[in-house]
């Protein structure tokens, strides 16, 4: 496959970035995306070009680092799937990709596909746990009963691996789908229930104050996540929040 | 930080503002409809509602209230929103994954606004110039002569139709979306989106067909 790349390319964080253009042959259908970049990249440097820098690490899509905005999609065309999950079959011979960062201000752009995504982490500081006491008398997980139904939708939830396609995604740049599987993981079980209140006053307020957008409903962040995350789980975050509110 | 002021705060009342806003236009509808088949009726239900002092003292200032919480919060929230994202993507595939309607419902609710505006003037204003202003004698027969004379002009009648175009869209996602916003996403919501679908139908259709009707009977 001969294939055209429009990529976004950016110093660092105070550079003002622009579109380049590479033309990349011999693109095996089977690679899957981030191969490809390897590919450009070896490319790039045989050339004496800066690579591009892009954020990856397992590329068996479940940590979630990958994070590109391909041809105007989280992860690109396909569903279901990170961006190193992403094969090159998806794409036609000659076609032009358009490969830019999640865009958020709440993300911002480190270097040329690269952004800071640690306002998740912060989120997840504010409320994203379960206190556990470790003194011994810990009761075992195993051993406390948990309705079949709850348990489905909370390690639904939990499958959430943090990528940041749902704000990329949304219009709005809201990262709400985010910050309910959160939520929702805990909230549907008896060790997540003791700090329930706090815990989502603390996230959303956290989720705020890092600037992201509000949820409009547009069910965007539901068809690009990877990991098919539900939107019961903002409704749930939503009851659980007025819950809370209201509780103080 | 308080509800109000948090994002779930606000979607909460963008929800129950839009929710109130549905009751009243079912009720608007419920009572212009009757104009079809019964002009008294429709006198008597409108010499009612505007004459009735909970309806204007209360429920009136309530309505206009609501109204402009709807579209203030509205707007400001969608200046937040685009903040949320200072530098746009070159290519974004926003029909991919979310349809039109639920990306543009600023657009729709501007056009409703501009609706609106025209619908004060053409009613609203002479309502309130009639009975405060020139202060004129109770006349419970005017209403239906009102509504017929404003329904004469096919400018005014093309202009309400296309503003219910856009009233359906806006109700086409609102209606549903805003019971996703105060947490009810069950069994019951795929029922909830047919009615959905069938509500953001039938109500602006009622109402193009009411403008319609008195402007092809007016002759």
């Amino acid at each position: 496959m001969k294939l055209t790349l429009k990529i976004w390319r950016q110093a660092n964080a105070q550079a003002k970035g622009k579109m380049e253009t590479y033309q990349l042959e011999e693109v095996s259908p089977d690679m899957s995306f981030l191969e490809m970049m390897d590919v450009l990249n070896e490319q790039l440097i045989e050339q004496g070009i800066d690579p591009v820098a892009f954020d990856h690490d397992c590329r068996e899509g479940i940590c979630g680092m990958c994070s590109m905005f391909i041809n105007g999609e989280a992860h690109g065309p396909d569903r279901l799937v990170t961006t190193c999950q992403l094969h090159m079959r998806k794409f036609k011979d000659g076609d032009t990709i358009t490969i830019e960062p999640f865009r958020a201000k709440a993300f911002p752009v480190i270097k040329d596909l690269t952004v800071d995504r640690s306002s998740f982490d912060r989120i997840q500081q504010a409320g994203g746990f379960v206190s556990v006491n470790t003194s011994g008398n810990t009761q075992d997980a195993n051993a406390i009963p948990i309705d079949k139904h709850d348990a489905d939708k909370a390690f639904d939830a939990a499958t959430c691996i943090g990528c940041g396609a749902c704000v990329a995604t949304c219009k709005n740049a809201s990262a709400m789908l985010f910050v309910s599987a959160k939520v929702s993981q805990y909230a549907l079980l008896p060790q997540g229930k003791v700090e329930a209140t706090d815990r989502v006053l603390n996230m959303v307020n956290q989720m705020d104050e890092e600037g992201f957008g509000n949820c409009t409903n547009t069910g965007a962040c539901e068809v690009e996540c990877p990991k098919g995350i539900s939107l019961e789980n903002i409704a749930r975050m939503n009851r659980e929040y007025l819950h809370a509110s209201l509780k103080g | 930080m308080t509800l109000i002021a948090s994002s779930i705060g606000r979607k909460f009342a963008m929800a129950l503002s839009g929710l109130f806003l549905v009751i009243f236009l079912t009720q608007h509808f419920a009572i212009n409809i009757t104009s079809v088949f019964s002009a008294a009726l429709f006198n008597e239900l409108s010499h009612f509602m505007g004459n009735n002092p909970l309806v204007q003292f209360v429920f009136q200032p309530i309505l206009i209230l609501g109204v402009l919480f709807h579209f203030t919060l509205g707007f400001l929230l969608e200046i937040k929103n685009a903040q949320s994202r200072n530098v746009k993507y070159k290519t974004y595939r926003g029909a991919a994954n979310a349809p039109w309607v639920s990306r543009n419902m600023i657009l729709s609710g501007a056009v409703i606004l501009s609706f609106l505006g025209l619908h004060f003037y053409d009613f609203w204003v002479p309502e309130m110039n009639y009975k405060y202003i020139e202060v004129l004698p109770l006349n419970s027969e005017r209403y239906f002569e009102e509504l017929i004379h404003k329904f004469e002009s096919p400018v005014r009648v093309g202009i309400y139709a296309l503003s219910f175009v856009f009233l359906s869209l806006h109700l086409y996602h609102g209606f549903s979306s805003s019971f996703q916003s105060v947490g009810l996403n069950n069994s019951y919501t795929k029922a909830l989106k047919t009615f959905t679908v069938a509500f953001s139908i039938v109500i602006p259709v009622g109402f193009v067909f009411i403008a319609l009707f008195h402007h092809l009977t007016a002759f």
